[in-house]
């Protein structure tokens, strides 16, 4: 009998330190590439900006952990900065919104074909993809720009009496921030719209109900899971854009992407830039928590 | 309630074709008021079409499809007088018990407290009290099929189309079931259309069934006809078990007709009066053979030579040679429990039924 539970034993430990080889390298990377660079972050956003460097390092170790401070983050708290702060909030929901809005009639029009036209629709929806990122924001910049495609084509056929400037607007930041996430909303849309049994729509059809009231009804809650993730894939990237901002909006248009970016590159601030990847970071975290809670996400899982 | 036609359901001349696939080929149906209506065939039948025409899920290539005397036309699912309980049930997986059932209610606007009332009255008909808050996904198969139930009769439509809703549960449940959605009918005096495939749930719960085949309707009529007297070898072969004895008329007489086959002349009854020299086919029941050791007398009494027999519980199936070329199936009630005085393998015996229980099938 003892015998036989010490076997046992014996199974369960080396099943179990089985089990932490098998996550190690997960974990590795996990650690290499995500805990690690955001410790790095965390630290530095406490630390000093040096006279000649990026970071005051101090002459030893226990010199630079003495001098860490909340300093940064005192110096964000400032209406400039928290201005730049709102605008990144809002602008990433708009364009998570617009992203539904164009993204959900798209992915239902996709979910509903068949056979050779849905493969050919889910094709040409991923094309853009193979083609770099920075091209398409300037392929946008030449069709948007004020002597631009657009503008010449619509002046040219009489819809326009003259240009309308466009480029260097929060317009455009919004157009290409759209333009760049749309297939980030479509996907997860299409996805959990596919899902739903369409005898469902049969039932909700079979008992009276009109077409737009089986989509309120049906339709529309059966596919949150999907509206969900898409509206996190969306939104946290755009939180932290800085291209499009950059290059779409010109100086005008500063989000917090390109705050970060600013001062680690020009500025040389690494301090300030880490103070405010953090905020951003937590930011993010907090919108994506409170949205998931609110929309019950766990809940709608599970469905 | 159906004034002009003076049937719940009517399928004119229908036709469906999917693409290339013709599923209904000019399928005429008539389904009286507050009948039990099953529509019976092997898939592919067309059976479940029928269904979705009427619910209006599908509209017909040609033909008319009426409810209640009404053409319907085009008119899509949500004006239509029939509620529709489906085969993997269809209930809303993000609504509870309550909200489903109360689903049709709420699309036609009735007011809250009806609502309740008339909800809970359904919930409590299929035996469902209680388990408004839950959903579905937390209920066994036999319960989402109450609440399917519930979902629809709640409605109180002309006509409740059911497909193949019992094919989901086990043999035990859906035995109990099958009575108790009969029971339920006769209750509420709705016309029930109940789609299957399983001839013997047909049997039990109709009060008449169609018998379909690859897009056409062979025979109408209540179980009882239908089993004794099929129409045509299609239906005797789906419905039950069949000996088919095939041979040429050699006398016709008032009740029957003489047909030889084999070395045998075997007498069977007739529906339409055959001519001498015609091929046939007799269709014989297994269960309306007797057997015996003793020489039997009378028409159709042949002796043979068991060539096998299995025991199936309350039946033994006997396989017996006569002549040269046929062989007989035959069941037999086990009547005693030893086994004893039962013919065994390789043993000569009489098998003898009368003219009456043979059936002349015209190919």
């Amino acid at each position: 009998m003892r015998a036989i539970r010490a076997w046992g034993q014996q199974i369960r430990e080396s099943s179990s330190a089985q089990g932490v080889l098998l996550v190690l390298p997960a974990f590795g990377w996990m650690l290499v590439f995500l805990i690690l660079p955001i410790l790095l972050i965390l630290i530095l956003s406490f630390a000093w900006r040096g006279q000649y460097g990026p970071v005051d390092w101090g002459s030893s170790l226990s010199e630079f952990l003495d001098r860490l401070s909340l300093d940064s983050y005192v110096r964000l708290v400032d209406p400039l900065y928290l201005e730049v702060l709102w605008t990144s909030l809002r602008m990433a929901a708009v364009t998570t919104g617009i992203c539904i809005l164009v993204g959900y009639p798209v992915a239902y029009f996709l979910a509903r074909s068949q056979g050779r036209l849905r493969s050919l629709l889910l094709f040409l929806l991923l094309v853009p993809f193979w083609t770099n990122f920075l091209i398409r924001i300037y392929a946008w910049m030449i069709l948007l720009r004020t002597h631009g495609l657009l503008n010449r084509a619509l002046v040219g056929i009489g819809l326009l009496s003259e240009p309308v400037t466009v480029m260097y607007t929060p317009t455009a930041v919004m157009i290409a921030l759209v333009y760049e996430f749309l297939p980030f909303m479509v996907l997860p849309l299409f996805t959990s719209l596919e899902k739903i049994d369409a005898h469902l729509f049969e039932a909700a059809s079979d008992l009276y109900a009109r077409p737009a009231r089986t989509f309120w009804r049906v339709t529309l809650p059966l596919s949150l899971p999907g509206v969900i993730a898409g509206t996190i894939l969306v939104f946290v990237p755009t939180m932290g854009m800085f291209v499009v901002p950059d290059l779409m909006g010109g100086a005008r248009t500063a989000l917090v992407g390109n705050l970060v970016r600013q001062q680690f590159l020009s500025a040389r601030d690494w301090p300030f830039g880490s103070a405010a990847s953090m905020v951003l970071m937590l930011l993010t975290l907090v919108a994506t928590l409170i949205y998931t809670r609110v929309s019950g996400f766990g809940e709608e899982l599970a469905v | 309630m159906s004034e002009e036609s003076g049937y719940a359901v009517e399928l004119r001349e229908v036709t469906k074709r999917f693409g290339e696939t013709l599923a209904l080929d000019g399928v005429t149906l008539q389904v009286r008021d507050g009948e039990f209506f099953s529509m019976l065939g092997p898939s592919g039948c067309g059976k479940t079409t029928s269904l979705r025409l009427i619910a209006g899920f599908e509209t017909p290539t040609e033909g008319e499809v009426c409810i209640g005397g009404v053409e319907q036309g085009r008119r899509p699912a949500f004006q239509r007088p029939v509620n529709t309980v489906f085969q993997n049930y269809a209930l809303f997986p993000h609504m509870t018990v309550y909200e489903n059932a109360a689903f049709g209610l709420e699309m036609k606007r009735v007011p809250r407290s009806e609502t309740r009332e008339r909800v809970l009255q359904a919930l409590e008909m299929v035996q469902l009290p209680g388990k408004e808050d839950r959903t579905p996904r937390q209920l066994s198969g036999g319960q989402q099929q109450r609440v399917a139930l519930a979902r629809a009769l709640v409605n109180r439509p002309k006509v409740l189309l059911l497909d193949e809703p019992l094919g989901a549960l086990d043999l035990k449940l859906r035995k109990a079931m099958q009575l108790e959605l009969k029971a339920l009918q006769e209750r509420v005096g709705i016309t029930f259309i109940y789609v299957t495939h399983d001839q013997e749930e047909a049997l039990t719960m109709s009060d008449r069934i169609a018998v379909m085949n690859l897009g056409h309707v062979l025979q109408v009529g209540p179980p009882a006809e239908i089993y004794e007297r099929p129409a045509s070898r299609f239906v005797a072969d789906f419905i039950g078990e069949t000996n088919f004895l095939e041979g040429r008329v050699a006398a016709v007489e008032t009740e029957w007709a003489t047909v030889a086959m084999d070395v045998l002349p075997v007498r069977s009854s007739f529906a339409r009066r055959p001519a001498v020299g015609d091929r046939v086919t007799v269709a014989v029941r297994p269960e309306k053979v007797r057997i015996s050791r003793r020489r039997l007398e009378g028409p159709n009494a042949f002796e043979g030579r068991v060539e096998g027999m299995t025991y199936v519980g309350k039946d033994s199936d006997y396989r017996v040679r006569i002549g040269r070329e046929t062989l007989l199936r035959v069941r037999v009630q086990n009547e005693t429990t030893d086994g004893a005085d039962v013919p065994g393998v390789g043993e000569t015996i009489w098998v003898q039924w009368p003219p009456a229980s043979g059936r002349l099938l015209e190919e």
